[in-house]
């Protein structure tokens, strides 16, 4: 059975260094980070990336009070992507329409918030809140979408720990394949930095980043990385079938031509290089392209000193021989956006297809000998000979590996 | 506390729990919910911050009694004078 290919359409975003794609993606060149520095219920100080997009672009205050901040970032980034695909989307057919975002996790903040709440209340629970319960359904961020666009078919949330960007675009592509949308709205969100609980988490694993400077905290691969910086963000895509796209005459970012997601099923936490490797050969297989036809891998490391090596050791064995394959990170700019992370790394390279040039990787003063790959961009951008593919790695706790290849699109 | 004074409260909670809304002109003999774009969740949002700020309950066999700006006042204003 031949499958549809699958075009990108739109991008809506925001990032702590950015609330567009455009001013993103400039910030990735110029080397301008976003990270600050915020107050943590319980923790006092926390570096964390936080987004600074305009909610009353799209919601009503009543709204912004009654519903989440993943919702929040759900509404914006959709309603950015759909503007930017130019689809007249007032004419679709919105039983045809989809909503697939990737989380890490939802809900922690509410929670947190709620307890806090009854907490000046003695833990009294009739001042626990009636919004609790709509807040905290998994679905939220992709039902509050729904809302907002007035989209009538599937709206639902993915969950997959940090891998989950990836996935929210692998299901999407899977829907449109078998014909269950005809438009889908996809990618990951992350409102993790108002849950202390993440921060505390991490914290205790010792795995939560430090420095004096906040927008040198997030670190890969450099010799003195210690550790995650949270951030909040979301990157959601339009997908569309090629014929649809072409009909239409929309503009096409690239085309998903392969994607693979498979299980290390060896530790909660520490990520396998073996199952990594694999997982990136499978995407490869099925995209029908050696590792030499890759030309950026956007790598998963999030700045705790095992993860970053093991990464490398996946990629090594991976890209052993390919002159042209450029590696890069761009976590060093926006911290960990948990959910959001895959989706809007990939965002930062998109535009790669158009000038040829490779964002880096920043913050490495030092690069850890152990994390030595070929072509790690480090520091400054480079210019490519050509990028006509991209990889791109998002990896999650419990073991979750996810890798998306999109190429150039070419008719 | 008066009715008037009464009324001023709740229109307070009213305007943190709708934000968007315009309050200059609530007619107190209408519902609130022909004039103002309030839901369910927001009857009970008036409710719980009555509990919060100020002590009051609300039973739900008499949320009816919340319809409008004149029978809040009706209904509430003993209560507020029966906490002093």
């Amino acid at each position: 059975m031949e499958l549809s290919r699958i075009v990108i359409t739109g991008v809506g975003l925001t990032a702590p260094n950015g609330t567009n794609l455009s001013e993103f993606r400039n910030n990735l060149l110029k080397g301008v980070a976003g990270i600050s520095r915020i107050e943590m219920r319980y923790m006092g100080e926390a570096l964390a990336g936080v987004c600074d997009f305009d909610p009353l672009k799209y919601q009503r205050r009543k709204e912004l009070r009654v519903g989440t901040r993943a919702g929040s970032i759900s509404i914006y980034c959709s309603r950015e992507a759909v503007e930017d695909s130019g689809i007249a989307f007032e004419a679709l057919d919105k039983d045809r329409v989809g909503i697939y975002v990737g989380i890490t996790e939802h809900g922690n903040v509410e929670t947190e918030n709620e307890i806090y709440n009854i907490s000046q209340f003695d833990y009294d629970t009739k001042f626990w809140t009636h919004h609790h319960n709509p807040r905290t359904v998994a679905n939220n961020p992709a039902g509050e979408a729904s809302l907002n666009l007035k989209v009538t078919g599937p709206a639902y949330t993915i969950g997959a720990a940090c891998a989950a960007g990836n996935l929210g675009l692998v299901h999407a592509l899977q829907m449109l394949q078998l014909g269950e949308v005809d438009f889908a709205i996809a990618g990951g969100v992350s409102e993790s930095i108002h849950t202390f609980g993440i921060f505390a988490g991490f914290k205790s694993q010792g795995a939560l980043a430090e420095h004096e400077d906040p927008n040198k905290a997030s670190r890969p691969f450099d010799l003195a990385r210690n550790g995650i910086v949270v951030s909040e963000g979301g990157a959601l895509y339009t997908l569309e079938r090629l014929e649809d796209a072409q009909a239409r005459g929309a503009k096409v970012y690239g085309e998903i031509v392969g994607y693979h997601v498979n299980s290390d099923a060896t530790d909660y936490v520490l990520p396998n290089p073996e199952r990594q490797a694999q997982c990136m050969r499978a995407a490869l297989k099925k995209a029908n392209l050696e590792p030499k036809d890759i030309h950026i891998v956007n790598t998963h490391a999030t700045a705790t000193p095992m993860g970053d090596i093991q990464e490398c050791d996946a990629i090594k064995q991976v890209f052993a021989d390919c002159p042209e394959t450029y590696v890069n990170n761009t976590k060093g700019f926006i911290g960990h956006a948990m959910g959001a992370a895959g989706a809007l790394e990939l965002a930062g390279n998109l535009p790669s297809f158009e000038d040829n040039v490779v964002h880096p990787t920043i913050n490495i003063d030092e690069l850890d000998p152990k994390c030595q790959i070929p072509n790690l961009v480090v520091n400054e951008p480079i210019e490519a000979k050509r990028v006509d593919a991209i990889l791109n790695n998002s990896f999650g706790m419990l073991g979750i590996n996810s890798a998306l290849i999109v190429k150039r699109f070419s008719d | 506390m008066t009715n008037d004074e009464c009324k001023k409260v709740v229109l307070e909670i009213i305007a943190e729990i709708a934000p968007d809304e315009d309050l200059s002109d609530v007619n107190p003999d209408v519902a609130l919910r022909e004039q103002l774009d309030l839901d369910s969740m927001d009857f009970l949002d008036i409710v719980m911050e009555l509990r919060k700020k100020h002590g009051i309950e609300v039973p739900e066999a008499d949320y009816g009694e919340l319809a409008s700006l004149g029978s809040c006042a009706a209904y509430l204003t003993p209560k507020f004078n029966a906490l002093v």
